[in-house]
Formats: structure tokens, C-alpha cells, sequence
């Protein structure tokens, strides 16, 4: 039986009744149906009209003094930009900027509330630049009203530290825009001299305005390659920009010395325009994705302000100022910020993406609570027992952060590059010393040529282009990385480590489910009906499985730390620990486990069950073939036999691994000399993630905070790995196959050259020539490999038949 | 012949206000956010005035 799926007007969510409605237009909840009836009565109606089902779900409502820190009038001016005696400019990350619709509410916000001068949008860094008037309207108001339309601003702890540096830097654009401009004028008024006849008229005001227009890119542009030269030399290490920055020293020097002799006209053509071109490849391969962060650490996950009481008042303190022995009052789903004891309420805490595990861990008064998880239960309140800097976390963060990264290894084209310049010169001494022998006039002309010629610029020219449409090839398919260099450290991955909680598993992980012979709907209902009696979090999960129901119980019995008992339609009902329900022995089910006898007969148990991501059985059977497997997990060991059966029996399996533990094993692995791909998601993976050779965060959608790591891959293109990995691969034989076919120009140059007859037309041809059909072939190279990732998955059975799988 | 020397000139001329138009552009932050822009053109200026009236009237 199919059942209509009836959608919520505005954020699309399916609607479980339908009841809620405004206008004919159905909603999911409440919280829609407030965010619609605002927009409508301040004619903003367009925001629906733009896109389908723009907005967010609105069924978790912000919590009305959620933003009473924005008052305190020091956070605040940490947190502005600017203001005088009317203006106040801020700007917000919204995280769920995703659309027009989105653009076009933020930037109608006047409309909203009047004293809202004007906000404005940059889109790709996911940002609202806001301008208000402080005497109409304060920052609080501003926050809660884009809470309210659904565009809640994300304010962490790393707002409050430092200004987010704003400056792009685009001193390399200024250097292309100069280059370009030069070189298009040279290669203009060069024209004049290669096509004139032998009866031309005098050009030397050609020269001369040649000579000129190349100092602005020898001075200016080209110093990115003379400092990264000088660089190279200081460290001892011979990159692949010392020959480069060598060819356009001789080049400029020999035409200069051309010009003012008269001799010639120069390569200044040639010159300027290998330059233009590298820049141009050396922009594409530096792409930063702006929205994106691959730097957060601990402060971008922190709040920026809790609640402290004291004699009955609470007020909001910043985080920085909170001070050991303070009282927090810590609300339903707020993080723990500093390391505490619980004082007061009951404290259900998820811990997954601090130390992954699965399932919410109990408190009792007294006990230590650590910062860094999220309180699932009702309020509590705790007392600081350290800053929020000297946490358990912070402090696990602060030591990794002073690891020695281990040494990665120099790309392959320094070497290549380093091959390729001791063959030049070579062939520039042998030149020499036969011109030496027969011509000594020809010696200058031949060296200088062979060393403009035979510039390794071809092979600087197919890396960074290559690089550059590889990293975007990647991007289109969701995996963004850090820079150019990781394309090839994750080619050279022979172990491959993965994280559990969070990374193979959802973010709405685990599942419950009943082992045992089904339950009848009858039976469901009694059981549902038994389990509402408590509000413990296990009898939640009772209720997760089994539905809502509300049969009337009689002769409740509630035993603490037991069970619980209840009577429904003449049935005894129990539901607890094993010897409540007289199950036995616990056996060996770890993890959050709940009996069920019915009248004295144990029926079965519900049990937390880890949710797969769909696709993950295909990607460890390809990548068995190929790659070592290791897991490592915070959680505890009871889904052991479900991934060494996924996995394969040659992968290492370990659990129960504190952050620490991580950061070990990957450290074994490396000194055993293996290279280390880690993929995790959580603060506890950010150890062994900075570690690893590369280390991939994985992100359910991209405004998740994610630990420092080389490469951000969205959780739902994981099973697209061993095809990433293989694009990578393939990114080296199409830098070297573009190379050796630009081998094909420079013998052709080389010829000319080495009998000193190397003209500057023929420069000028070669150069240009090259290096665009070296773009051209690694352009389609990259494309023609990446065409494996835009196949379809093969055909993904419905749900991942794992063993243990009941009802 | 010295006429082209005027046309050097010229063109060189034009060519140098182009180049510090690009880079004035840069500067000014225009080439920062590629989506917005496209966007913002298509959109309506609707008249607040007359939807909010209108709404006012429905609502009673």
C-alpha cells in the first residue's frame, strides 16, 4: 500500500497530521506555520514563490533566552564590526544559506523589522553583512528575528577570539591582470617586426616599448616564482621553480642585451607570455572554497556565552570568563562547555562526536562531567571544576596541535623538474664547449637560447593546470580538498582507516531493534502503552520501536535501575534488565539492552542497533581488493562481528579507542612504513586525522563542523572513494603524458637553439604553442578520467542484508 | 610615420584604463560572491506598501 506523501509548504518535511494549516497551504508543524504566517503578514510571500519549499523545519524551537548573552555589552563589541552613533554592522554565518529564496529573504530583512538599514549577502561564504540602526533595534532582536525566519547565525566561541580575517589574498590576481596586459601589448607590437619585410622600416621604438612593458612583469609579476626559488634554495631543496625563475633571469637578460645592442628584438613575447600562462595555472590549482573551513578547531564548536546562576539569578557569561567553581545551568540540547560535576537534574549526554560513542551516557549527582557533549535530557545544573581552555578536550585538542607533523614527501615534479634541468644543462655545456671549439661568437647566443627554450615551464604548466581541473573535478562531486598537493598523497594510499560512529554510520545511527519472534500489533500496542509509563531514556527507546499508544495500564510497578511492570488488557507486562524480566544471563550484549517478558514469559529484547549508510557493503568489497582496512572506534565492540563480516577478515578491528589510541595505531602503521588514508568525523578523529598522510572529515552536509583535516568528503558520496582515489592516480600519468608530448616542442626549439640560430619568431611560436596545447591535452585528460566518477554506482541492493537482521 | 606613434599611444592608453578597471574591480570585492549577483537582478522590486495592505484586508 503506498501512502501519499504530503509535504509541508515550507520546509517539505512530511506531514504526520493534517492538521496544522494556514491559507490552504499544509505544514509539519507549528513552528512552519508561525515562520509562513510572519512572512505572509509583512507581504514576503516571493520567498515562496523563488524556490519549492525553501525553508527549514521549525520543529525544534529555539529556546527564548537562547540569545539573552547578545546583551551584555562586551561580547558585543567583540562580536561587531563597526559602530558609530547611529550603525551598527555585523556580520552572521548562516549555515542554511542555500538558495535564492534564502538570498532574497536576508536582503529584504528591512521589511522585517524597521530598524534594519540594510543587510547584504555573500553567498558563497555563506554570510550576512547587517547594518541597523542601535537606537530602533538591538543585536539580540536582530539574531532572534533570523531565528525566527528560520536562518538561525551560527556564533561560536572562534567569533569572540579573533576577526575572522576577511582579506582574500589576491596579490596573484593584480600580478595576472598585469601580466596579461603586458603581454597581449608585446605580443601586438611585436607584430610589426616578424612580419615586416626586409625593407622594413625602423624598429626601435618597437623595442623599446617592448623592453618597457616587460619590466612590470619581470619586477612585479614574476616575483612569485623568484621568491619561491630563493626559498627553495635557502632549504637546500632544488624545486621545480628554481629552473623556472633560472629561464626567465636568462631570457630577460639576453633580450635586454639584444635591444640595446640592436642585435635583435628580443623574446620578451615569449617571456611574458609563459609567464601569464603559469600564473594563470598556478590561480586555478590554488582554489579555496570559501564557504568551507579545513581549520576549525575547538573554538568553532563552542557556544559563546552559558548560563551561570548565582543566588537565584542567572545571567549569561561569556566563555572565556568562566571560572572554576561556577554553577552552569546547561539547557536541553546545549553543549557542555567546561568540565564539571552535575549538581542538579538528570544528564543523558551525547558524547558521539567527542569520543564516539553511539549511545547517550548517564550521569548521576557528583559524577565528573566532561565538556564537549551535548545534553539530551531536561536542564541540569553543574559546577565547574576547571576553565573551559583546561578541559579533558581542549587539552587532548592543545597537544595534538603540537605534534610534529609527520614529513610529507615532495611531489614528484620537483624530481622531475630537477631531471629535466641537469639534461638542459648538460646539453647547454656540451653546446658551449663545441662552440667553443668552432665559433666562440656563438656561444652566448646558443646558451642563452637552449636555457630560454628548454624551460621546465611545460611541466610547471601541466601540473598546476592538471592539478587545478582534477581539484575541481573533485569538488563537482563533493570531495573538497586542501590544496593541490593532497591529490597526490591520497594517490598513494595503501591503508585505509575509517571511524565508526559518524563516518560508516548515519547521524541518526543507531536503530532499535526487537530480537526476537515478531510482535503482533496487539502485543506492540500493550508494550507501547507499558513503556509510556516512565520517562527514562530506555523506555524511550522502547517507544522508538514500538509507536505510541494509549491503552490504559493498571497496577503499574516502577523498580529505579530495574524496570518497569504494568498490566493492559489482562497482560502482564515487564520491561527491564535481564534479572527483572528472568532473561538469564546478560550474556554478551553490550550497549543499551531492554527484556521483554509478557506474563511471565521473556518474549525477547529490544537492542540499539547501528544504521549503516546505505552503499557501504560495495565500497569495503572494492576496496578489500586493494587497500589495507583498519577500524577504529570509540564505541563499545558489540556490532564486532557485523564489520569484520563487512569488511573482510584481513581488517583490524579495534574499539573502545580513546582519541589518544587513535593517534597511536596511526603512528604504528606509519613507522611499519604504510601510508595512511584516515577518515573520521569527530573531534576524537582529529588527532589521528593530522597524522595520517591524508586525513578526509566527513560531513553530512558541509556546515557541519569538521576537525582539521586535507579533505572534506560529503557522507553521502563515501561510496565514491576507491573512484576518487583512482582519479587521483590517473592525475599523474596525465601530468606526465602532457610532458612528454611538450618533450616533442622543446627538441624542436633545442634544434634551433644549439646552433645559435634560435629566432625570437620562432620563440614565439613554440612557447604559446606548447603551453596551450598542453592545456588543451590536460584539460581533456582530466575530464576523459574523471568520467568514471559520473557512472552510476552499480545497482545497490534495497537494504544492506547484514547478518543479525530480524523482523 | 608619426601618426604611429599617436596610435601607440592611444591604444596603449586605453589598454591602461582597462587594466586599472580590473584591478579597481578586484579591490572593490566585486568578483567575491559569483552566485548573489546573477540572482539578485531577477528579482521584484514588489511594492511593500501594496502587499502588506492587501494582506491586512484578507487577514480581517
Amino acid at each position: 500500500m503506498t501512502t501519499v506523501r504530503t509535504a509541508c509548504y515550507h520546509c517539505g518535511e512530511t506531514c504526520n497530521n493534517k492538521t496544522i494549516t494556514l491559507d490552504n497551504k499544509l505544514f509539519c508543524c507549528d513552528g512552519c506555520k508561525l515562520v509562513y504566517g510572519m512572512l505572509h503578514e509583512h507581504g514576503l510571500c516571493q520567498y515562496y514563490q523563488l524556490n519549492d519549499k525553501p525553508g527549514v523545519s521549525q520543529r525544534i524551537q529555539v529556546r527564548r533566552n537562547k540569545f539573552a548573552f547578545l546583551e551584555d555589552a562586551q561580547i558585543q563589541q567583540q562580536l561587531i564590526q563597526f559602530r558609530n552613533d547611529t550603525q551598527t554592522h555585523i556580520t552572521f554565518y548562516i549555515p542554511h544559506i542555500h538558495c535564492s529564496s534564502c538570498l532574497w529573504l536576508l536582503e529584504h530583512l528591512h521589511r522585517l523589522d524597521a530598524g534594519i538599514q540594510r543587510s547584504t549577502v555573500n553567498f558563497v561564504r555563506k554570510e550576512v553583512q547587517v547594518v541597523f540602526l542601535q537606537a530602533q533595534t538591538s543585536l539580540r532582536k536582530v539574531v532572534e528575528l533570523l531565528a525566527a525566519v528560520g536562518y538561525e547565525p551560527y556564533i561560536s566561541l572562534q567569533d569572540l577570539q579573533h576577526k575572522k580575517q576577511r582579506s582574500v589574498d589576491r596579490s596573484l590576481i593584480y600580478q595576472l591582470g598585469v601580466a596579461g596586459f603586458c603581454f597581449g601589448n608585446i605580443m601586438l607590437l611585436s607584430f610589426p617586426e616578424y612580419f615586416s619585410g626586409p625593407e622594413g622600416m625602423d624598429m626601435t621604438l618597437f623595442r623599446y616599448l617592448n623592453l618597457l612593458l616587460s619590466l612590470p612583469v619581470f619586477f612585479y609579476s614574476a616575483q612569485v616564482f623568484f621568491r619561491s626559488a630563493w626559498k627553495g634554495i635557502m632549504h637546500g631543496f632544488l624545486n621545480i621553480d628554481v629552473p623556472v625563475a633560472l629561464a626567465i633571469v636568462v631570457t630577460f637578460a639576453r633580450s635586454l642585451a639584444d635591444v640595446l645592442s640592436a642585435g635583435g628584438p628580443g623574446y620578451f613575447d615569449a617571456m611574458t607570455g609563459i609567464v601569464f600562462l603559469m600564473l594563470t595555472g598556478r590561480i586555478l590549482q590554488e582554489k579555496t572554497y570559501q564557504g568551507l573551513s579545513f581549520d576549525r578547531d575547538y573554538t568553532a564548536y563552542f557556544p559563546v556565552a552559558v548560563t551561570v546562576t548565582s543566588n537565584e539569578k542567572e545571567t549569561p557569561v561569556a566563555l572565556p570568563d568562566i571560572k572554576t567553581g561556577q554553577t552552569l545551568r546547561i539547557h536541553h540540547n546545549e553543549l557542555i562547555p567546561a568540565d564539571s560535576i552535575l549538581v542538579k537534574g538528570e544528564a543523558l549526554i551525547d558524547y558521539s562526536f567527542v569520543t564516539g560513542e553511539s549511545a547517550p551516557v548517564r550521569r548521576s549527582i557528583g559524577e565528573i562531567i566532561y565538556a564537549g557533549g551535548w545534553q539530551l535530557g531536561g536542564n541540569i545544573e553543574v559546577l565547574t571544576i576547571r576553565e573551559v581552555a583546561g578541559s579533558y578536550l581542549t587539552s587532548l585538542w592543545n597537544r595534538q596541535e603540537l605534534q610534529q607533523a609527520a614529513d610529507k614527501p615532495a611531489s614528484f615534479i620537483h624530481l622531475l623538474g630537477r631531471n629535466f634541468t641537469a639534461v638542459v644543462l648538460l646539453v647547454a655545456v656540451v653546446t658551449a664547449a663545441w662552440w667553443a671549439f668552432c665559433d666562440p661568437a656563438r656561444i652566448w647566443p646558443s646558451v642563452t637560447a637552449i636555457l630560454i627554450v628548454a624551460c621546465p615551464c611545460a611541466l610547471l604548466l601541466a601540473a598546476s593546470f592538471t592539478n587545478g581541473h582534477i581539484l575541481r573535478i573533485l569538488s563537482r562531486h563533493r570531495l573538497y580538498l586542501r590544496n593541490a598537493g593532497i591529490i597526490e598523497r591520497l594517490a598513494n594510499t595503501d591503508h585505509i582507516v575509517f571511524d565508526k560512529t559518524g563516518t560508516l554510520t548515519g547521524r541518526h545511527g543507531a536503530e532499535v531493534v526487537f530480537y526476537g519472534s515478531p510482535l503482533t500489533e496487539e502485543e506492540r500496542q500493550q508494550v507501547a502503552a507499558v513503556a509510556a509509563q516512565s520517562t527514562h531514556p530506555l523506555s524511550r527507546m522502547v517507544r522508538a520501536c514500538c509507536g505510541e499508544s494509549s491503552l490504559p495500564v493498571t497496577d503499574v510497578g516502577s523498580h529505579t535501575g530495574q524496570g518497569i511492570s504494568g498490566s493492559v488488557q489482562g497482560v502482564r507486562i515487564r520491561l527491564g534488565n535481564a534479572a527483572f524480566t528472568g532473561a538469564g544471563a546478560e550474556g554478551d550484549f553490550a550497549g543499551s539492552v531492554v527484556y521483554l517478558a509478557v506474563n511471565g514469559q521473556v518474549r525477547g529484547r529490544f537492542s540499539v542497533r547501528n544504521r549503516y549508510r546505505p552503499g557501504i557493503r560495495q565500497l569495503f568489497g572494492q576496496l578489500q581488493e586493494h587497500y589495507a582496512l583498519s577500524l577504529l572506534s570509540g564505541d563499545h565492540n558489540g556490532e564486532a562481528a557485523t564489520l569484520q563480516e563487512l569488511m573482510g577478515p584481513a581488517a583490524a578491528l579495534r574499539f573502545s579507542q580513546q582519541p589518544q589510541d587513535k593517534l597511536d595505531y596511526v603512528q604504528q602503521l606509519q613507522a611499519k612504513g604504510q601510508r595512511v588514508l584516515m577518515i573520521g568525523d569527530g573531534l576524537n578523529d582529529a588527532g589521528a586525522l593530522k597524522q595520517s598522510h591524508t586525513g578526509l572529515s566527513l560531513t553530512e552536509d558541509s556546515n557541519n563542523f569538521t576537525p582539521a583535516s586535507d579533505g572534506i568528503l560529503e557522507a553521502g558520496q563515501l561510496p565514491l572513494l576507491p573512484r576518487f582515489i583512482q582519479l587521483c592516480r590517473a592525475n599523474r600519468r596525465i601530468i606526465l603524458a602532457s610532458f612528454i608530448i611538450s618533450l616533442a616542442y622543446n627538441i624542436t626549439g633545442l634544434f634551433f637553439a644549439v646552433q645559435g640560430t634560435l629566432s625570437p619568431l620562432t620563440a614565439a611560436i613554440l612557447m604559446p604553442s606548447s603551453s596551450i596545447s598542453i592545456i588543451l591535452l590536460t584539460w581533456g585528460l582530466s575530464e576523459w578520467a574523471g568520467r568514471r566518477l559520473r557512472q552510476a554506482l552499480p545497482a545497490m541492493m534495497d537494504k544492506d542484508q547484514l547478518p543479525g537482521l530480524r523482523e | 610615420m608619426s601618426v604611429i606613434i599617436l596610435l601607440l599611444g592611444a591604444s596603449l592608453t586605453v589598454g591602461l584604463i582597462f587594466l586599472a578597471a580590473f584591478i579597481w574591480s578586484v579591490k572593490s570585492g566585486q568578483f567575491e560572491d559569483d552566485y548573489s549577483p546573477a540572482r539578485r537582478i531577477l528579482f521584484d522590486d514588489a511594492p511593500a506598501t501594496g502587499e502588506k495592505q492587501q494582506n491586512a484586508i484578507t487577514k480581517q
